[in-house]
């Protein structure tokens, strides 16, 4: 253990594997924030819904950051709820009839070069018989104001300014989040530009019943969404990206260690007991290296089950029979034949105290680095089968986000960010673990040092 | 095969003789395979072996490399299966033990090796290598594990006992290994000592030491000790008497002296001669040795199995008939024709 310790220390000479630990840990950090955070099932709810979760979030929208690159900025997304916003006020009135007439007014700064994708209103209203009357006004900047649209509100509705054939016509055939936000001195009238400035829009609902009362939520749907963009189905990326890291290393890790661990033991008991036991060890590993791994993971999780559990199990199962069951029977051959062994025979040392107490500890510093240097190779598998479409149908995962991706034609439409952030976290988790693998090796295994 | 040793094992002969090890008419025979399981015959590595050892007394077995001495320790300790013959230790029969009786069996003989530094696991602390066979012999209570560590440390002059007790085998000279080694072999209390060739591998500076200290903790613990070694030289230092060993054989049985002044065996000649002597007249003096190899064990030679390399053969004899135990001088055994009529 004393020696263990000592090889550990000496990981503070190899600046590559200080900042694999570094990464590991800010990979690890960002597992346990996310899972203390997001909670498992906070998180499935909020990945497997639909539109009713992520109304108000704009589809397949670019994360902020891309902004910092282009000369055009475009539009970040604006929410706007009736209540408890500075910036909306909200007046009752009633009339002499026993009508209530309650205007809400947003008020808000455009400043993007770019027109948003949509704008929506969301009302929900109390009433008891008849339903609502709502009319909305649009105040520009330079003082025009344009009759966006008049509807009967139901207990709950949407109202898709963006899709309203009759506002379309009253701005002469252009589409109301363009004629809208369009400046009427473009010099181009068939490209027309953003007049940016402070924006209104007036809400007036009209209840036929002195009891009630009407709510609406504004949002003009953006072209960027927070710092990892959105989906085709308006999710926030950061969700799976997040959410990605503590699934990731956790099948790394457990496949990793648990193919390491067991691999050692199997071999360790061939070694040690040698003969039939051995024999049989050896001829299931020459058969289970000729088995199409890949293939049969595919067949699994296309005919019995794509749980992410099945998959580490399957994963584990076809794996310890693997080649290193070779390279460590040699060694334990070797050691075996130690007088140290003999010695603890002599004393009275039973088979499996001297497989676990003395053959294993000599292979524990073969076993470290090839364990760390496994994980990346499992996280990756991970990754590939859910590209592949066999991830788990439940999780976020940083592959699954890459089949989305890939399913939605990303590329094809522009949408880079979609692969790329799935792909950058992907390569980070490979490349820390490499670097302190690799470091460690050459701890481990000091005769590289020269070379 | 059977049949040879039935008859060779007719007269055995299990009677208590108050002797604290007894070694009967042991045969440890490998048995040899073709293609991995055709039988091809067997390696007589130790062929018709007898012996007692009475409490508080030192043997050594000396012979050449590959004479079965290694393999008669290992059976000793319980490492290998006598093929034939049997062992029986402190009122223990080796072959009726069960895994349990084994255990204790193998509780009361410590065991020393040639190779210090091989016999210690290296990732193990010296606490741990001591710790090993308490706990494996159930000893439960970590204090008492602990004041028995200390105490044979101190007892093998590893001390102060707080310097060693946390390091490592590697942090050792070869000289204090060997004295963790017999620490090992001492912590469990037992009654005989099995030492194969303890002092070889170190410097020939630190060797009387490991000799004396062997001595002392043999008179200290009335221990019955088997020292195993091909150099005479050594032998003096405190065991009574030397068996001879040849291919599988003992050779020749008597005390010390008796041996190194009277050799009656042409083997045990042989080998007085080729031992080494710091003394300058050597240099100028040619040392007459037989010639030729240990014969083949698997294929020993009919009659003596010394007879193609001995100087004193007698023809039609030695070479066809085994020579039985013969008693010229009492107390003082061998396996040779040449005394036939005393």
């Amino acid at each position: 253990m004393e020696a263990l310790k000592r090889s550990f220390g000496e990981i503070r000479k190899y600046p590559s594997a200080v900042i694999g630990v570094i990464m590991i840990l800010v990979l690890i950090g960002l597992a346990i924030y996310t899972v203390a955070t997001i909670p498992y099932s906070e998180a499935i709810r909020l990945w497997r819904g639909g539109e009713d979760i992520w109304y108000s979030t704009p589809r397949n929208a670019f994360p902020v950051w891309t902004n910092w690159f282009t000369d055009v900025k475009q539009p970040e997304t604006i929410v706007m709820f009736s209540e408890d916003n500075p910036d909306v006020t909200k007046e009752y009135t009633t009339t002499s009839s026993g009508k209530t007439d309650i205007k809400m007014s947003y008020t808000f700064d455009y400043t993007a070069d770019d027109f948003p994708q949509e704008l929506s209103l969301f009302f929900k209203t109390e009433y008891v018989a008849k339903e609502p009357f709502a009319s909305i006004t649009w105040e520009t900047p330079d003082g025009r104001t344009i009759r966006v649209g008049d509807l009967a509100v139901s207990r709950k509705q949407t109202y898709r300014i963006s899709q309203d054939e009759a506002l379309v016509r009253r701005l002469g055939g252009e589409k109301p989040e363009v004629g809208l936000f369009a400046d009427p001195e473009s010099p181009d009238p068939e490209n027309p530009q953003v007049l940016k400035g402070t924006y209104k829009i007036n809400v007036s609902v009209l209840l036929f019943e002195d009891t009630g009362d009407a709510s609406a939520e504004y949002v003009v749907f953006g072209e960027v969404f927070g710092w990892a963009g959105t989906d085709h189905r308006r999710r926030d990326l950061m969700l799976p990206l997040m959410w990605g890291a503590p699934i990731a290393l956790l099948f790394g890790l457990l496949a990793s260690a648990g193919i390491s661990v067991l691999t050692m033991i199997i071999s360790a008991i061939g070694g040690w007991y040698g003969g039939v036991v051995d024999g049989i060890i050896q001829r299931i590993t020459e058969v289970n290296l000729t088995l199409p791994f890949l293939s049969i993971l595919i067949m699994i999780g296309t005919f019995y089950s794509r749980s992410i559990w099945t998959i580490l199990g399957a994963t584990i199962v076809l794996s310890i029979f693997g080649a290193a069951i070779k390279t460590y029977r040699a060694i334990f051959l070797q050691i075996r034949e130690s007088t140290y062994i003999e010695a603890a025979r002599a004393y009275g040392a039973s088979d499996m105290r001297i497989i676990f107490r003395y053959l294993i500890p000599r292979i524990i510093p073969l076993l470290i680095p090839g364990l760390v240097l496994g994980v990346p190779a499992f996280v990756f598998l991970e990754a590939s089968l859910a590209v592949l479409g066999l991830g788990d149908p439940v999780l976020p995962t940083w592959g699954k986000i890459i089949n989305d991706a890939w399913v939605n034609a990303a590329l094809y439409n522009g949408y880079y960010y979609w692969i790329l952030e799935p792909a950058v976290l992907l390569m980070i988790t490979g490349l820390a673990f490499a670097m302190l693998g690799y470091s460690l090796d050459r701890i481990f295994n000091p005769r590289l040092r020269g070379l | 095969m059977a049949e040879i040793l039935e008859k060779k094992l007719k007269d055995q002969d299990f009677s208590d003789t108050g002797a604290l090890l007894q070694v009967k008419r042991l045969h440890v025979w490998f048995e040899l395979r073709r293609f991995g399981f055709g039988h091809a015959g067997y390696v007589r590595a130790v062929d018709d072996v007898s012996f007692e050892l009475k409490a508080g007394q030192a043997i050594a077995v000396v012979g050449e490399s590959g004479c079965g001495k290694t393999s008669l320790m290992k059976t000793i300790l319980g490492l290998n299966t006598p093929i034939k013959g049997d062992i029986i230790f402190d009122g223990m029969k080796l072959s009726e033990l069960d895994r349990k009786g084994m255990m204790e069996y193998r509780s009361k003989i410590g065991f020393v090796q040639q190779d210090p530094y091989g016999a210690l696991p290296p990732f193990m602390s010296i606490r741990s290598i001591l710790d090993e066979p308490l706990i494996i012999n159930g000893v439960k209570d970590p204090k008492e594990r602990n004041e028995r560590i200390r105490q044979v440390m101190e007892e093998v002059r590893l001390s102060p006992v707080d310097d060693f007790i946390e390091k490592f085998p590697h942090m050792l000279s070869g000289g204090q290994q060997q004295r963790v080694v017999i620490a090992r072999a001492m912590i469990l209390e037992p009654k005989l000592i099995v030492a194969d060739e303890p002092v070889s591998m170190l410097d020939a500076s630190v060797r009387v030491e490991i000799l004396k200290l062997l001595e002392n903790l043999q008179k200290s613990h009335n221990l019955a000790v088997i020292y195993i070694t091909h150099d005479l030289s050594t032998v003096r230092y405190f065991s009574e008497r030397i068996f001879v060993m040849y291919a599988g054989k003992v050779a020749e049985k008597a005390v010390v002296d008796e041996i190194l002044n009277n050799p009656l065996h042409p083997y045990t000649e042989a080998l007085l001669t080729a031992t080494s002597e710091p003394d300058a007249a050597n240099a100028r003096i040619y040392k007459e040795v037989p010639p030729g190899e240990p014969p083949s064990l698997v294929n020993p030679p009919t009659g003596c199995n010394y007879h193609p390399r001995c100087p004193k053969i007698i023809e039609g004899l030695c070479d066809l008939e085994d020579p039985p135990e013969f008693e010229p001088v009492p107390n003082h055994l061998t396996l040779c024709w040449l005394h036939k009529d005393a």
